[in-house]
């Protein structure tokens, strides 16, 4: 437990002036705009959004600068921004197969219709730092295709096609309003669409160390990536005063959906399960992650045996993947804690004082 | 004042929503004469999505809108919610949508909403020829054991 403080007004005042000088760096090298880090520090400013669990590639940017880049503490920005907002509505759920595809994968069918899109990908490339981009140049352009097809309005998921054949379990729509962890405070065991939410502003650190826990071993899921897609769809959303539904925006959203080994129980025949991921923004290895832990907390739910495994633990994931819970606790023991420690300073004091004769009697 | 259908309204409207702010505001500097029903209001919306791309609902992240309603002189009444965070955005865009169930509808859709519509469609084409550029054709190598 921490305790109020008095004093110090003029330090703090002083510290904070300091850190925006800090934060502004050399005079002498141009400020950063907003829309330079929105342009040039795209998977950043989707990282925030995406664990600040709010779309708006502006304000991420404004965080990312007031931040001075620390990504935890830009989320922390936007997350105390958006509790200050209305609730205007729920959308209907998005229609990611009428995404409008920048990229699109899959590592279990190579010929899948629609085809196989790589996008803006950092696959196949050397990972050698590229010097020319210390140096002013010439922006690269894309190479577009040259046949002049129209884009398609749909493109079916990879998993629908093994549905079709019954051997992936199948996912029923349900449209009764989700639980939100953002109104009612969670509570375990989570159904699957609160887990989902808790894994989708979760920190991508976290998610990627417990999804690579289950590759190594521990909750194995044996997950393929049927399919990962990237790119923008429209948000609809009830007008009340029209009466119908109207799309208010569109945004870019990362899926992955994996496909996973599944022996069959007593009532369901052997066939594939489904683990299942959705980020804002390109953010792939924190959809992949999300997918295989998404997939491993299933478990029960399909009569798997409980390992011990962390990614396997409800309670473990959910109440330890919000990085600002995570931080808002670890590092509010650097606060004044005086009080607190002058308490356990008389105990040691105390507890010594009292083995002291005793030692004494020993001897 | 003329009816307009769910259908069309909805598409002008979805145009109005997804259009960048500084291009609505230089295809229309000036608003119509109007009384404001409801200032334009910054809020979230919860975006949903569903479990496994077609099951169950669950809540992903929310996303900052704009909505505004006004009235024009001649009565029709115009409501709009937009993307983001620009008030200006979006009393325009429900001043279009008063305008559009109006007599001035098809000029409004030939200077507005039909510019908005095509410069949309032709970011959206750019995209997606850069796209099919990166289509790719994995070939499994044959291995020594199959023949």
């Amino acid at each position: 437990m921490y305790v109020a403080v008095k004093g110090g007004e003029r330090a703090i005042d002083n510290a904070h002036q300091w850190l925006a000088e800090e934060r502004r760096g050399n005079p002498a090298v141009p400020e950063l705009t907003i829309a330079q880090i929105r342009e040039q520090m795209k998977l950043a400013v989707n990282r925030v959004m995406s664990e600040g669990s709010l779309y708006d590639p502006d304000l991420a940017a404004l965080a990312i600068k007031q931040a001075r880049g620390d990504l935890i503490e830009a989320v922390f920005l936007i997350r105390a921004y958006r509790t200050t907002l209305p609730r205007l509505a729920g959308s209907l759920p998005v229609e990611t197969g009428a995404m409008a595809v920048d990229r699109r994968i899959s590592a279990t069918f190579k010929d899948l219709p629609g085809g196989q899109v790589l996008g803006p990908t950092f696959d196949y490339t050397h990972r050698l730092l590229d010097f020319a981009l210390m140096a002013e140049g010439e922006p690269a352009v894309a190479r577009a295709a040259a046949d002049d097809a129209p884009p398609a309005s749909r493109v079916p998921h990879v998993t629908g096609f093994l549905n079709r054949d019954g051997l992936i379990e199948a996912a029923a729509p349900d449209d009764i309003s989700p639980p939100d962890l953002t109104r009612e405070p969670m509570e375990l065991p989570a159904d699957r669409a609160l887990r989902l939410q808790a894994l989708a502003r979760g920190d991508e650190g976290f998610v990627l160390g417990l999804a690579y826990s289950t590759q190594r071993g521990y909750g194995r899921t044996h997950a393929f990536v049927g399919e990962l897609r990237i790119g923008k769809v429209a948000v609809e959303v009830e007008i009340p005063e029209l009466g119908f539904a109207v799309e208010v925006g569109e945004v870019e959203l990362t899926e992955c959906e994996t496909v996973n080994q599944f022996k069959g129980s007593r009532t369901e025949p052997p066939q594939f399960t489904r683990g299942y991921g959705l980020v804002f923004g390109q953010s792939e290895r924190k959809a992949i992650a999300m997918s295989l832990v998404d997939r491993a907390l299933r478990w029960r739910e399909l009569g798997e045996d409980d390992t011990g495994a962390p990614a396997q633990d409800e309670e473990f994931v959910l109440m330890h993947c919000d990085n600002i819970q995570a931080t808002g606790f670890l590092e509010h023991i650097k606060l004044p804690h005086y009080v607190d420690f002058q308490a356990e300073l008389e105990l040691v004091r105390r507890l010594r004082a009292e083995a002291d004769p005793m030692q004494e009697a020993a001897e | 004042m003329t009816d307009a259908s769910p259908p069309a309204r909805k598409t002008w409207m979805a145009t109005l929503a997804k259009a960048p702010p500084a291009r609505l505001a230089a295809l229309m500097p000036e608003l119509p004469p109007h009384t404001v029903l409801r200032q334009p209001e910054i809020g979230a919306v919860m975006v949903r999505g569903r479990v496994g791309a077609t099951g169950a609902a669950f809540n992903l992240g929310e996303m900052t809108v704009t909505r505004a309603s006004v009235r024009l002189a001649s009565g029709e009444v115009g409501h709009a919610w937009v993307q983001g965070r620009d008030r200006g955005h979006a009393l325009r865009a429900a001043a279009v949508d008063a305008l559009m169930q109006t007599e001035a509808a098809p000029d409004l859709a030939a200077r507005i909403v039909a510019p908005l519509s095509a410069e949309a469609t032709a970011a959206r084409s750019d995209r997606a020829a850069k796209a099919a550029g990166t289509r790719v054709d994995f070939f499994t190598m044959v291995r020594g054991e199959d023949k």
